[in-house]
Formats: structure tokens, C-alpha cells, sequence
């Protein structure tokens, strides 16, 4: 197919006035960003930043680029490459940890906006060498192949079944006003959808949760 | 992404004054969008004004049952409290129908208000956009469009705004409580917190440099049932084609009073005004939801491959208001 002629495909000439179009942008924000840094008086843009995060259970003094996020903090600069970097996005899941026990996207948060925050990662689910009931449901029910997004499914799901023992409605929960609604294989697969599995294992991670939670 | 200087704000006003003083500074607050944004190198600031601390994470509940929510409460948190569950059953579902658990849990109820477009031309730097590039034109008019605009476009911009919250709280008729930074607060209508993009698409808001949302006020709920319908692509964690926001009060098998409100349909969510018109001491039948929804897009304007939308957003109106005068 002629991409001239695919609407589905930008013309040359689109991408080269598109391409021009960035490049004058650019040179004109580095032109605002010069006086910002030096208006800023003690702040300067590139100079790490010192602060404290609780990482499962001891406190962790960083020092760290302002750009650094809480999943690039953990993976690069900690050590804990168990959170996974997927998309990146905030579409994937795979770099869910839980932030003062709530689940969140690593990838989509700044390290530095962590500070005192209490974080736990994949690494800190067990007790020594007993699994975390959901580490455990997930190798029983085999919740995965290539396991890549598993650190993920796993941190999600732990904060997941919180959230549905706090009595939170899904948007499968027939009326919201409910107290609480049992936790069917729709609310696990609707409260578990910002985590993907491209090997697709989702009957079994679905199987996995459900074990874990009537075990709890 | 742009190297820039972070600052954790410890009152509204310095916060705001702090966003007016510097050149291309911005706030930041769960940082959902915006991070990925500047990632992508969309969104360039060079200082940043972390407001995720400032103590704005309040839900207050009055007698009379009206809300006023603080902007930094979380997605989540305003989507599960009990009040809101009970007499705004509307704005639970659209919070809940939006986004992940994970980026709800971080995602605040300003940032879901002010978060930008995700039109692919938007999102794609090699391609001409209006609202990222003011003048390079619209890529998406003449462009993979079927999930774009077909209520107040440009010839300039076709983007729709994504958000779910912000359709549920333009049906109640939210009211937007900002700060500037001499410490001036305001109320404005949600109606008039949205500009529709005409020439200016990058311009999306009346809000002023350094002006910020501090709250939501919602007035008692209104009578009559309400309804929150999605239809997308996937069954989850995927944003609206067409959205629609009802509240119908029926008496004696007519229309007593409604509201209409469409999502991803428009630069901004959308009240039906037309459509409510409409429905005023109609009977509660398929011939006055029809009716309805023929006046709600007789101005509607469809590009390319969007056209689709207009009779899926029609047949969504009339099941959504069927459903919601019963």
C-alpha cells in the first residue's frame, strides 16, 4: 500500500513539518528553562536531591536525579530488580509495589515525592523463608509462564484483596452502594486489569487470588 | 526527560505563587499523567511543585447531603466513600470505570480534571498536533480518527477529553474551588472550567497561571435515579468511545427532571442540554429517548472514521435513559 495514500499513515510532508515543529519548540523551551534555573536561587535541575524511603521494612537514605522514578530507584540504584519495568506507561502492571500498603505504578511515580513513604516490593512479601500466601497460591495454581509480569500480578493482587476486604466496590459490583460484594472471578479479573500477562496465564492467576483469598 | 527542580509545597498559596514566579513550572500532584507525559517529552517543565502533601485531602459531607472533596483525595478514595456510594452512585461508576486500581489509587481528583487528551497525535511528537504545537496543525483530521471528537470540534484540534470523573461531576453540576497566588479563592462551574479548543487548543481551561484547584463542591444530589454507561473497546482499563452520565427523576410514567452528560465525545465533558429539554414531561418511552437523542447530536460533526460514534452514541443515550427511568 502507497502510505501516501493510507490514512492510517502520516503524509511526508506531516512528518517533516511535525519533525521542524519540535525542533523550534525545543530550542524555545531551553530558552525558558535557563533563567528558571538560575531564578530558582539554591535549586539547580541537575542536582541530586536527598531524601528517605522505608523499602520493606528498613529505612533507606537516596540521593537521587529529580527525573529518577520509584521503579527506577528500586531497580537501579537498590538493587530490587524483582518490580518489573513493562511498558513503562502505567499501562502494563508489571512494576507494581504497594506505597503505605496501597497498590501502585512504580513506573508512574517520582522517587523523590516517596519521601518517608513505606514501600514494599515483591522482596519483602515473604517472612524469611515462608512465601507470602499469595507467592504461594501463584506457584500451587502455576499463575504464570515466562513470570515476567508475576512480581506485578503478585504485589496487585495482595493489594487488591485489601482493598476488596475494606469493602471497595469494582465497576462489575451490580450497585456501588453495596457494603461489600463477594469477590466472584469478574471482580477478580475487572480489579486486576491494570496488570497484563501477554503469556495470557489469567485463568490460572485468576485461580491463584481466588485461593488466596478464601485461605485469608 | 527534561531535567528540572522539585519542590514540596507546604501551603496552597506558596504553592501557587511559586507555579506563577517560575517560567514553564508546573504542579504536580499523583503525577499519573504528567509523568507520562514528560517522558514522552510532551510535557517539558523545568520546576515542579509537588502539592501531593498539602492538607487538601478531605472529604467533607454536609446535612443537606452536599459534598465538597478536597483535590488531592485519590481516585480511589472518592470512589469508595460511603456517602458518595450511597447518594452520588454516578460518580463511584464513572471513577470506577476509569483507569486501574493502581492508577487510581494514585491519580487525585484535580489532576483527573486538568489531565490532557490521549489523542495519538498528541501522544506521537513526529506528528503534527495544534494543542502540543500551536500551528502545526491537526494530524488527526484526515488521520486514524475513530476515537476522536464529533461534539465541539475545531477546524484546529478533534481531541477528546478522556477523563470518566469529570462526565459524573458536569451531570451534578460540580462547582470548582481554585486558589491563585495572592491567595484569591473562586468558584466556577464545571462548564466553565472547560474551553473548547477554536483556534487555541492548547489553551484547555480558564484556569490562570498559577491558579489551583483546591476543591470540588457537589450540591445535594439531585432526585431521580442516575446511571453512569460505558462503552469502549475492552471490558476494563480502556477509555470511553462514547460515555454517558443520566439522572432521570420519573413521576407517573413521565420525565419530572434530568440531567445528561457525555464522555468521550467531546474537548470537554459534555452537558446535553438539548437532550434534557427534550425529555421535559415526556413519557418515559423509546420515542422521547429518540427523540432526545436526535436533538443531543443535531449539531454533531463527524471526521473520517469517528462517524461510527454518532449512532453508537445515540443508541447508548436511549439504553442509559431507559435504564435510568425505571
Amino acid at each position: 500500500m502507497n502510505g501516501a495514500s493510507n490514512p492510517f499513515l502520516p503524509t511526508r510532508r506531516q512528518v517533516l513539518e511535525g519533525s521542524s515543529a519540535v525542533a523550534l519548540v525545543m530550542t524555545s523551551r531551553l530558552a525558558e528553562a535557563a533563567p528558571a534555573a538560575t531564578g530558582a536561587a539554591s535549586l539547580n535541575a541537575t542536582e541530586p536531591v536527598a531524601f528517605d524511603l522505608t523499602i520493606n521494612g528498613k529505612q533507606t537514605a537516596l540521593r537521587l536525579d529529580t527525573r529518577t522514578t520509584l521503579l527506577d530507584a528500586l531497580r537501579e540504584h537498590l538493587g530490587l530488580t524483582g518490580s518489573k519495568k513493562g511498558c513503562d506507561h502505567g499501562q502494563c502492571g508489571a512494576c507494581t509495589v504497594l506505597v503505605n500498603g496501597r497498590r501502585i505504578n512504580a513506573c508512574l511515580s517520582l522517587a523523590v515525592m516517596h519521601q518517608r513513604d513505606d514501600v514494599t516490593t515483591i522482596e519483602g512479601l515473604a517472612r524469611g523463608d515462608d512465601l507470602h500466601p499469595m507467592q504461594a497460591a501463584f506457584i500451587e495454581r502455576d499463575g504464570f509462564q515466562c513470570g515476567y509480569c508475576t512480581p506485578g500480578q503478585i504485589c496487585s493482587a495482595v493489594g487488591m484483596l485489601q482493598e476488596a476486604r475494606a469493602g471497595w466496590p469494582s465497576h462489575v459490583t451490580a450497585d456501588v452502594a453495596m457494603p461489600r460484594a463477594p469477590l466472584t472471578d469478574d471482580e477478580i479479573r475487572e480489579r486486576m486489569s491494570g496488570n497484563i500477562c501477554r503469556c495470557s496465564a489469567y485463568p490460572n492467576i485468576v485461580a491463584a487470588i481466588r485461593d488466596a483469598a478464601e485461605k485469608a | 526527560m527534561q531535567p528540572f527542580t522539585y519542590e514540596r509545597a507546604t501551603s496552597v498559596t506558596e504553592a501557587s505563587a511559586s507555579v506563577s514566579k517560575h517560567p514553564n513550572a508546573k504542579f504536580i500532584a499523583g503525577g499519573t499523567n504528567l509523568l507520562d507525559l514528560m517522558k514522552l517529552g510532551i510535557e517539558r517543565p523545568a520546576h515542579l511543585v509537588d502539592i501531593s502533601r498539602l492538607p487538601l485531602n478531605q472529604i467533607e459531607t454536609q446535612p443537606d447531603r452536599s459534598m465538597r472533596i478536597g483535590a488531592q483525595v485519590t481516585n480511589s478514595d472518592l470512589a469508595v466513600h460511603s456517602h458518595v456510594r450511597t447518594h452520588f452512585p454516578l460518580l463511584t461508576q464513572a471513577l470506577l470505570a476509569g483507569a486501574s486500581g493502581q492508577l487510581r489509587n494514585k491519580a487525585s481528583v484535580g489532576g483527573n480534571l486538568l489531565q490532557r487528551t490521549r489523542c495519538p497525535y498528541f501522544y506521537n511528537t513526529h506528528t503534527p498536533c495544534n494543542k502540543r504545537v500551536p500551528g502545526s496543525g491537526c494530524a488527526a483530521i484526515g488521520g486514524f480518527n475513530r476515537a476522536n471528537a464529533i461534539l465541539g470540534t475545531s477546524t484546529s484540534c478533534i481531541a477528546v477529553h478522556p477523563s470518566d470523573m469529570a462526565v459524573a461531576m458536569t451531570a451534578l453540576g460540580a462547582q470548582i474551588e481554585t486558589t491563585n497566588a495572592t491567595g484569591q479563592t473562586r468558584k466556577l462551574g464545571i462548564g466553565d472550567l472547560y474551553r473548547l479548543p477554536g483556534t487555541t487548543p492548547q489553551i484547555e481551561t480558564s484556569l490562570t497561571p498559577g491558579e489551583m484547584i483546591v476543591a470540588v463542591h457537589l450540591r445535594p444530589p439531585p432526585r431521580g435515579k442516575q446511571i453512569y454507561r460505558k462503552v469502549r473497546d475492552r471490558a476494563s482499563y480502556a477509555f470511553a468511545l462514547v460515555s454517558v452520565a443520566a439522572i432521570v427523576e420519573q413521576r407517573n410514567g413521565r420525565v419530572a427532571s434530568s440531567r445528561v452528560a457525555f464522555g468521550g465525545l467531546a474537548p470537554r465533558p459534555w452537558r446535553a442540554e438539548a437532550a434534557e429539554q427534550m425529555l421535559r414531561n415526556g413519557k418515559t418511552d423509546p420515542a422521547t429517548f429518540s427523540a432526545a437523542a436526535e436533538h443531543a447530536f443535531a449539531e454533531a460533526r463527524t471526521e473520517g472514521s469517528a462517524g461510527f460514534k454518532l449512532e453508537l452514541a445515540k443508541r447508548t443515550l436511549c439504553q442509559t435513559l431507559a435504564v435510568a427511568a425505571t
